[in-house]
């Protein structure tokens, strides 16, 4: 998009609007998958889009519609896709540290918590930036996946297989991608990844389909027990992307009340 | 086709509602480090496991797709070289199609 980068450092610096809608315009152009293979799998358009609109979690969208396509129990199909959606509470859990979210403006904030918002929101260096990068992230990747959707669902037939323009490959590469700075950082987050996937690839020809990816989270429990507790207080809000300067952070930046970090939340409401 | 519409709006309201109450917990379940720390390293090893498997199975099946897998591969070679996000993604499902196209899986 840009001339060669000269300076390796610059490139790192955090850039939450470009990260959010890059992320957002590459993930979202997937959703042409998605909404092919829900009309594939017997889906109607609407129901298609209603799914990418109210659903909004790519991975629990493609599991109902491949659950469907297989002429599963819809039972065991939504089950599985809610329990798919389960991650998003861990996500939220994380995010609502970092974005301390109010109450009305929470409601349309939570549709936004996946995948892709999380991993850019956490790879800012400060909340201000995590906030921003969240925002950008989920209105490019909402619009985006969502017109996409209806252009897979209407096209759906006409385009040909979306194999064929490479996009079943645009899932795992983009994962991959967010989670690579972390694997940088700590040889616990890459044997929590490795670990992750062989729990996954290990249960996949025993269990529903989906639930070997929530399986998954087991390595992140054990990597948390193993590897040594940080000092309470002493972890930066962001640790995975923070330089290793940001240690002698003043420690209250977790702990203090949501006011102490940047301007007063009534102030940003304010009109 | 209204059972569909139940299974569609039923996983639409159980999926909104389960982000929901991740940003609802109370913060104070945040506070102890171990907490902290899976909460941390849960997209790591959820996105690594979401990866493989959209990777390298269909269904109940491990799939090798030789195109796939070299997509993937293209994308690796582009995060050492420290591409943007965007040329990662090019560089993986350009790939996949350029072989494909090729007649290769």
């Amino acid at each position: 998009m840009s001339a060669p980068v000269r300076v390796p450092a610059a490139a790192r610096q955090p850039r939450p609007v470009r990260d959010g809608v890059g992320l957002g315009l590459a993930v979202g152009v997937s959703g042409v998958a998605f909404g092919a293979a829900a009309v594939s799998a017997g889906l109607s358009v609407w129901q298609a889009s209603a799914l990418s609109l109210l659903a909004f979690t790519g991975a629990s969208q493609f599991a109902l519609a491949g659950v469907i396509a297989a002429g599963g129990s819809l039972l065991a199909g939504t089950a599985g896709a809610i329990m798919l959606g389960s991650r998003n509470t861990l996500y939220g859990l994380r995010l609502a540290d970092v974005l301390r979210p109010r109450w009305p403006g929470r409601l349309l904030l939570a549709l936004g918590v996946i995948d892709e918002t999380t991993a850019v929101s956490l790879a800012q260096p400060d909340p201000d930036a995590a906030r921003t990068g969240f925002t950008a992230t989920f209105c490019c990747l909402y619009l985006t996946w969502n017109l996409a959707t209806l252009a897979g669902a209407i096209g759906a037939g006409r385009i040909g297989s979306p194999q064929s323009f490479g996009l079943d490959v645009v899932g795992p590469a983009a994962f991959l991608a967010l989670i690579w700075p972390r694997l940088r950082t700590g040889r616990t987050e890459r044997l929590v990844a490795a670990a992750g996937a062989a729990i996954a690839l290990g249960a996949t020809p025993l269990l529903p389909v989906g639930v070997p990816v929530i399986l998954a989270a087991t390595a992140a429990l054990a990597g948390a027990l193993a590897s040594p507790a940080t000092q309470p207080g002493a972890v930066p809000p962001i640790s995975q992307s923070a330089p290793p300067s940001s240690q002698n952070a003043p420690p209250s930046s977790l702990n203090a009340p949501p006011s102490s970090q940047s301007a007063p939340p009534s102030s940003r409401s304010a009109p | 086709m209204t059972g569909v519409w139940i299974a569609v709006l039923a996983t639409a309201a159980g999926c909104y509602a389960l982000k929901l109450a991740g940003l609802t917990v109370p913060q104070r379940v945040l506070a102890s480090p171990r907490v902290r720390r899976f909460a941390e390293l849960v997209p790591v090893a959820l996105l690594m496991a979401l990866s493989a498997v959209q990777t390298a199975t269909s269904g109940h099946a491990f799939a090798l797709d030789p195109a796939r897998l070299a997509g993937l591969g293209a994308a690796v070679v582009a995060l050492l070289l420290r591409a943007p996000f965007l040329l990662v993604i090019v560089a993986a499902a350009g790939t996949a199609a350029a072989l494909r196209a090729a007649g290769i899986s």
